[in-house]
């Protein structure tokens, strides 16, 4: 049997925190995306322990303070692409510089420097990232996720998706249905197996 | 984010192609750490030693003696500890079937072998910097397929 499932990475991410927050018992206040404010200051016992629970999570904390802004605008750009349901057509450049409160190029550069590749091949991994999960998911047709993703055609959105992974959408559906084919299979025979033992 | 270097590893039986992909690799800006290995069998006694820190990404020479990179991939994708590693895969062939096929087998990354080395360099460039955006930004590696 296998179970779809659909997360919400930020919502997540603000549990994971306030609970472990809360089990240390320091008073804080999430200020926003990748953001906590700690009221007072963590004694180094505290902040170890803070940083290994979390760490099983994938989280970290974040010391030199332009990987800070770097992560910020990544979390701008995710929220931008997943949970606005439409890119901005129009500007995307002040629309990043807007929600960070700082100029445009400033932010262009910190981010080339700390994640090696520019804010607009990170959107485009990103809206490819979603388009991925949506032909996954299988409930939208290709038109469909091109509109939602507010590509101007399907054709645009396939460009891009072969210019950025090498392959057309259809053969990467393809690819991952034969996959879930094959683990679908293997589990059949290993339950053969074990009810014939 | 994690910061610390990209550790890529490469398991290939020609010396030569070996020194090249250090060579290349070296000239990228992605901080790494390289590993060379001679062949599948050196691979995965690497892999299965017990307190072995796991590289990022594996790059497997598809025809080597002993044992070639289709049975690695095969031994690595029904291993459930190794399950987080990119496979990334170099061949010669560029039929569509064969990629197609790789990819169904497991890999993450199938690699047209290039005949000069600065289309090699430009081809790793490309392939390390997408594993550092896997590494750094979360995204899910199940949905990771890059054919160049």
């Amino acid at each position: 049997m296998k179970l779809q499932i659909k997360y919400d990475i930020n919502t997540a991410c603000k549990v994971i925190m306030q609970e472990n927050l809360d089990r240390i018992g320091i008073p804080y206040e999430l200020t926003g995306l990748g953001e906590i404010e700690i009221k007072g200051i963590l004694s180094t016992g505290q902040y170890t322990d803070l940083e290994e629970s979390i760490k099983k999570y994938g989280i970290s904390i974040i010391s030199d303070p332009k990987n800070g802004v770097a992560q910020k605008i990544k979390d701008v750009i995710i929220e931008m692409v997943y949970l606005e349901d439409k890119l901005p057509s129009s500007n995307i450049s002040d629309y990043i510089a807007d929600k960070m409160n700082l100029s445009y190029g400033y932010i262009a550069n910190v981010f080339s420097e700390i994640t090696y590749t520019s804010i607009g091949n990170f959107i485009i991994i990103q809206r490819i990232e979603y388009s991925k999960q949506l032909i996954v998911e299988g409930v939208l047709s290709l038109t469909e996720i091109a509109w939602k993703l507010n590509y101007s055609s399907v054709a645009h959105l396939s460009n891009q998706f072969k210019k950025t992974t090498g392959l057309t959408p259809s053969a990467f559906q393809r690819i991952i249905n034969k996959r879930k084919d094959a683990d679908f299979k293997a589990v059949q025979t290993q339950q053969k197996l074990s009810t014939s033992n | 984010m994690n910061n610390s270097a990209l550790h890529i590893l490469l398991a290939d039986d020609d010396e030569d192609d070996r020194l090249f992909f250090k060579e290349a690799i070296d000239e990228i800006k992605v901080k790494t750490i390289v590993t060379l290995l001679n062949d599948g069998v050196q691979l995965m006694l690497y892999l299965n030693q017990p307190d072995v820190v796991l590289p990022n990404v594996v790059f497997l020479d598809l025809n080597m003696p002993k044992k070639g990179g289709m049975q690695c991939l095969k031994e690595i994708r029904s291993n459930s500890k190794l399950k987080d590693l990119s496979i990334a895969i170099y061949s010669t062939s560029a039929s569509e079937h064969d990629i197609e096929e790789t990819f169904v087998k497991g890999a993450n990354i199938y690699i047209k072998k290039p005949n000069d080395f600065g289309e090699l360099k430009k081809i790793l460039a490309e392939v390390i910097n997408i594993n550092w955006q896997y590494h750094t930004s979360g995204l899910n590696k199940e949905n990771f397929l890059l054919s160049i």
